[in-house]
């Protein structure tokens, strides 16, 4: 029985480290690792290593997910930052035909 | 360097690994038995200093300088982390926005705050019992204080977990377990060898110096993680770049 949940625990971990490896958006990069995470901690528990399996519950699946997620966060909102930035320059841009089609109405 | 040069380095070098691994791989015991040489061990030393849980025994007894040097690691990295985060000089800090949240995200948060917390004093405390410790508890304890940010906003974490505290926590529980070991040098030892009285087996306190230094690097991991989720949450939140800072790279567009 065990070897069976082992088993289907290491497939699992095979499945869930490939797809990290083959997804390339960081989001989702962050949620499939904190799916294998979760699939190593039960192959550790199945092995017998519940101190391990802790650890990588709480690194793993919760620490790292977490980090990567702030990352991309602060990332994405620094590039939106710098598109406020050009935003009202463009609006500018546009304003002049607006406000030359508000005196001509 | 050129390609064929680096793949042909690569192959032999790959090949010279490959055959030690194999070798070495040969003469490992095999897989899922219930015995294994250096469990026994391990067990039978960590029966002699009556600690329960063996792993902990391992990690903070028999192999206390490995676990030095991981605690080290984990308090560089953090240290770095802290020093490539800081605010730059073309980069202003505002406060973060307070944020509404809602009422069931509230309690949720509200009840689980206290729950993690208990769960990760418990983890650390009884590392040289059950299973868990000093690192695992360190983690969850740190992880659970950021329920606040959940349940309410991040100025509400920000009074919750002081971070100027929180270094100097960190700091402090890193250099504790150094001392520890320079104590058992003193007292007529090796570094880091027990010194005090092993108690009484699968007692909160046995295992003599095992409880303490689990107990340091609970607080050093704690704190550690927490200074570290602080410097990103704050990059997150709180640092902008300055309107003032000349941006080259936006003239163009």
């Amino acid at each position: 029985m065990t070897d069976v949940l082992i088993a289907v625990a290491l497939v699992f971990v095979v499945a869930a480290s490939t797809g990290a490896v083959l997804c390339r958006e960081p989001v989702r990069q962050a949620v499939v690792l904190s799916a294998l995470g979760l699939g190593l901690a039960l192959l550790f528990t199945l092995l017998q290593a519940p101190d391990v399996a802790l650890s990588q519950l709480a690194v793993g699946t919760a620490l790292t997910p977490l980090l990567i997620l702030l990352t991309t966060r602060k990332l994405r909102r620094s590039t939106e930052e710098a598109g406020e930035d050009t935003a009202p320059g463009s609006a500018e841009d546009t304003g002049t035909p607006d406000g030359g089609t508000g005196s001509g109405g | 360097m050129t390609a064929r040069l680096r793949v042909w380095l690569f192959t032999v070098a790959a090949a010279v690994v490959g055959g030690f691994f194999v070798a070495a791989c040969r003469r490992l015991p095999p897989f899922g038995t219930a015995r294994h040489p250096y469990g026994a061990r391990a067990v039978t030393a960590a029966l002699a200093h009556r600690t329960a849980n063996v792993v902990s025994s391992v990690n903070f007894d028999l192999r206390a300088f490995d676990t030095l040097g991981e605690e080290s690691i984990l308090f560089g990295a953090v240290l770095g982390t802290a020093l490539l985060l800081r605010p730059a000089r073309d980069e202003s800090l505002s406060r973060a926005r307070t944020e509404r949240v809602l009422p069931t995200t509230r309690l949720f948060g509200v009840l689980l705050l206290p729950l993690a917390l208990v769960v990760g004093v418990y983890i650390v405390a009884h590392g040289q019992l059950s299973p868990g410790g000093g690192f695992q508890g360190g983690v969850v304890l740190a992880t659970a204080l950021h329920l606040a940010y959940i349940a309410a906003d991040y100025r509400v974490l920000e009074k919750v977990r002081p971070s100027a505290a929180f270094d100097v926590a960190d700091g402090i529980s890193a250099a504790s377990f150094t001392v520890m070991g320079l104590a058992g040098l003193v007292s007529g030892g090796a570094f880091l060898q027990n010194f005090l009285p092993l108690g009484t087996f699968n007692q909160l306190v046995s295992g003599g110096l095992v409880p303490l230094l689990n107990a340091a690097v609970g607080f050093e991991v704690a704190s550690g993680v927490i200074v570290l989720v602080a410097h990103f949450l704050d990059q997150a939140l709180e640092v902008h770049p300055s309107a003032q800072a000349p941006q080259p790279e936006e003239h163009p567009t």
